[in-house]
């Protein structure tokens, strides 16, 4: 078997595996699993509308994906992914509402202040792993839970005590009539170009520049990085930076294209943890990230319709969710399982 | 006469590539049987053969002259076959006692009997005098001692013919000693022994026959003490090897490398440089020689920027370099082949070509304005893989964690000298390698040499520093305690100077 049809096979087995053992969980909860996955389907695919929904739903684990693969590559295990993406929320929220600019320097603006208020968080973990080897871990998970109470308070202070932050300007809001028009009205909006091209920013930095050579070098060999004359610290704190970066701006998606506000929040949006896997999922790599986030945005869209039009509930989802994730995250054992048989097949011949 | 093992006619390919091509190999019952080939020769293929990691394509395989199938190391196990890996398989915050169990745990209604084990293991450390304390955790223990638990692990397990796979890589001269001992005891006690290795010395000190392979073909058995090391050398490598590289007489210039009252500390704060003072001419060869930790590693690490420099003063090409980044040390002029390749000289997850521009990656012409050219990378990589014979799988895309020891230093003497530093500093620079990789080596240092270049070389083998060195210093505790010519010296003096003793005035200065 060539290894390109192993790569091409190997996710599909995995799915239709997850989809296997996720009906035997539905069958045996007591529901049909066929209207359990017809629902399911129809919650991705239906009609433009939920398609338009699934595309917005895709675009906010992009950018978490990615924020966590590129903090990996330079063997950094950025935990803080929801924090940072919290903060950018904030910011983009903020920056979109306080002022009236043009189109085209609001928008920039607000993207901007995102992502530099989702670099600050990681800045400072990053800071404190090069200067005094605190690992990030343990600081990114407490800067999570700092940014989810501040960013609260601030949501007072923003808007004199209400529950939200008032509605952005329409000169910041990626909320596109284009896409609203081909959707039948869904909330699709432009941030799922801005993705793609952070996508190819990221591949571009890693592949092609000095920099992403030294990152990954760091990330891979602190010892000979250093021998190569290359700042050790400095990297660990950039590859923070960037990571952080990428975090904010998958919080202006939601700030400036799916809310076009910023409630209170009662708990973690949850979209900074699953980014973690959708950066395994895509194994650390640009374009990987983004298959992974389709997937992960796909069945967690498709997933909300199985309760109304299945009767399945919630938590019965959500098993089967993990399920299919679970069998494409292992897909290392369908890998092997499939070059013994094309092994066997060989020496039979 | 009777063979415990026999192997006849071995083959074994993966995909196209044949590891082994007709071997055969018959050791005796009692005897020390070493197996001689290059690195890539296919040795290990062969006893994880033997040992059941894998199957052989053609062969047979006879056991106390019962022909066998060893289809896992279980069954290799019960035929009484016993492996001291190279790289130890040892639980580091376990007991002696609770390693050498581990598998084969004695319970009695579920509960590990770990007294009656400990006595077992004490019983037979005594029996063959190992000298190991079963209740001591092995982090607690040297890299010898932790190699004899693993030689009682096998025994532990009944074993009577030993398979030793390249035993002395990380001992220390004594401790090689030392094993050397316990070998001859084991075979007193009736035990057979297989010595998988590239070093000529302890085949010719200890073995009794020795079977050599090259290139997966086997080249023949001979009696050890019907031949010598060169005879041996050259069955290995198939071509006359010379062991005393030819060389022409120094022409050494002006004075490159310059360090005066040098004081480096450990990472601990402990001064391991005391005072050291050192020139290095220009088209000279300087060796140190001395004992594994009597600063070595400081001073590399302090000249090239790695470490700081407490006191004292570095200068090159009459330039103060002391104490400035790595990057502006490497940029005035000096090459750097690091004593651990794998730490510091290579990012082993890298391609090749990024190994070899890793030192210059962000200069012209690869890199412009941010953008790194990975079609130059290549280009370059390409040629200095040609000019210094790195073999790998695919060239320079090959990993570099993917190619022998050898090769991946080649790679890394290639990158430092095609740079063309006026300092070249080589630590260690054939460690663990086999002959003719050394041999190659050293030619390139020595050229290095001849086109007027200053080269530091720091070696705990003292052959190599006799051989390839114009002048040699000699460090102690920190200092160069005396500095003399290869031709006016001996391996006994320099013993002497680098256990601290001084030639010229008395002891106890």
């Amino acid at each position: 078997m060539s290894k390109r049809v192993v790569n091409i096979l190997v996710p599909l087995i995995s799915i239709v595996l997850g989809l296997i053992i996720g009906a035997i969980v539905m069958a045996v909860s007591g529901f049909n699993p066929m209207d359990g996955y017809i629902a399911l389907w129809n919650g991705i695919f239906m009609d433009t509308y939920t398609m338009g929904e699934t595309v917005r739903q895709i675009t906010p684990y992009v950018f978490a994906g990615l924020a966590v693969a590129f903090a990996f590559r330079t063997g950094l295990f950025n935990i803080g992914v929801e924090g940072q993406l919290i903060m950018g929320w904030l910011a983009a929220a903020y920056v979109g509402q306080a002022f009236e600019l043009p189109t085209f320097i609001h928008i920039p603006l607000a993207l901007l202040a995102a992502a530099a208020a989702g670099a600050l968080w990681a800045f400072i973990p990053g800071l404190l792993k090069a200067r005094l080897q605190v690992h990030e871990v343990i600081v990114t998970i407490m800067m999570n839970y700092i940014a989810l109470h501040v960013a609260n308070a601030l949501i007072e202070v923003i808007s004199g005590g209400a529950e939200r932050t008032p509605k952005i300007h329409e000169s910041a809001s990626l909320r596109s009539e284009f896409f609203e028009s081909i959707t039948d009205y869904s909330r699709m909006h432009w941030g799922f170009l801005i993705a793609l091209l952070v996508v190819i920013l990221m591949w571009f930095i890693l592949e092609k520049t000095t920099r992403g050579y030294e990152l990954k070098a760091v990330g891979f060999n602190q010892h000979a990085s250093q021998y190569a004359g290359m700042n050790v610290k400095k990297n660990i704190v950039l590859s923070m930076i960037i990571s952080g970066a990428f975090a904010g701006l998958g919080g202006a998606m939601e700030a400036l294209g799916t809310f076009e506000n910023m409630s209170k929040l009662h708990g973690f949006t949850g979209i900074g943890f699953d980014g973690i896997a959708v950066a395994l999922l895509g194994a650390n790599q640009p374009f990987g990230v983004l298959l992974g986030a389709i997937l992960f945005g796909s069945l967690k869209n498709g997933g909300l319709n199985m309760p109304s039009e299945a009767g399945v509930p919630v938590e019965v989802v959500s098993i089967v969710i993990a399920l299919v994730i679970f069998f494409v995250a292992s897909g290392y054992i369908i890998r092997v399982a499939l070059e013994r048989f094309s092994k066997k097949k060989k020496e039979v011949k | 006469m009777e063979y415990v093992i026999e192997m006849l006619n071995i083959r074994k390919q993966f995909g196209d590539f044949v590891a082994n091509d007709n071997i055969t190999l018959q050791l005796k019952k009692g005897e020390i049987h070493a197996l001689l080939g290059e690195n890539g020769a296919g040795k290990s293929t062969l006893m994880n053969v033997l040992f059941g990691l894998y199957q052989p394509e053609a062969g047979t395989i006879r056991v106390r002259g019962k022909e066998v199938k060893i289809t896992d190391p279980n069954v290799a196990n019960k035929l009484g076959i016993g492996m001291v890996h190279q790289h130890f398989m040892l639980v580091e915050n376990f007991t002696v006692t609770e390693n050498i169990i581990l598998g084969s745990e004695p319970t009695s209604f579920g509960t590990i009997n770990i007294k009656d084990a400990s006595k077992k293991v004490q019983a037979l450390s005594q029996q063959y005098s190992l000298n190991v304390d079963p209740n001591a955790k092995i982090q607690d223990i040297s890299v010898g001692m932790q190699q004899r638990v693993e030689i009682l692990k096998t025994l532990y397990r009944g074993a009577d013919i030993l398979i030793f796979d390249e035993p002395t890589a990380s001992l220390t001269p004594q401790e090689i000693t030392e094993l050397m001992h316990i070998m001859k005891r084991l075979i007193e006690e009736g035990k057979s022994i297989i010595l998988i290795t590239h070093k000529l010395k302890e085949i010719m000190e200890v073995s009794d026959r020795v079977t050599v392979i090259r290139k997966g073909k086997g080249i023949g058995t001979v009696t050890t003490a019907e031949t010598d090391p060169k005879g041996l050398a050259e069955l290995m490598v198939g071509r006359q090897v010379v062991f005393k590289t030819e060389k022409k007489e120094p022409n050494p210039k002006d004075v490159v490398l310059q360090i005066d009252s040098l004081q480096v500390a450990d990472n601990r704060g402990i001064d391991k440089v005391k005072g050291l003072n050192l020139t290095v001419r220009a088209g000279e060869i300087v060796g140190i020689a001395g004992i594994d930790g009597n600063g070595q590693s400081e001073l590399i690490e302090a000249i090239t920027g790695l470490r700081k420099v407490k006191n004292g003063k570095i200068t090159l090409n009459g330039k103060d370099i002391t104490n400035l980044k790595p990057r502006k040390i490497t940029e005035s002029g000096i090459g750097h082949i690091p004593q651990d390749r794998h730490k510091h000289g290579l990012v082993l997850d890298f391609p090749v070509g990024h190994n070899i521009a890793l030192q210059t990656y962000y200069q012209k012409p690869i890199s412009k304005s941010g953008v790194i050219d990975y079609k130059k990378v290549n280009e370059i990589a390409r040629k200095i893989i040609e000019e210094y014979d790195v073999r790998s799988g695919e060239g320079e895309m090959s990993i570099a964690r993917s190619l022998s020891g050898g090769n991946q230093q080649k790679a890394i003497i290639g990158r430092e000298i095609s740079r063309n530093p006026d300092l070249l500093i080589a630590a260690l620079p054939t460690r663990g390698l086999d002959v003719g990789a050394i041999e190659f080596i050293h030619r390139r240092l020595i050229e290095q040499r001849d086109n007027g270049k200053a080269v530091l070389l720091i070696s705990f083998e003292l052959d190599e520093v006799m051989n390839v060195s114009d002048r040699i210093a000699v460090i102690y505790d920190g200092s160069i305690i005396d500095t003399v010519l290869p031709k006016e010296t001996n391996e006994q003096e320099l013993g002497l100077l680098m256990a601290g003793q001084s030639l010229t005035e008395k002891v106890g200065d």
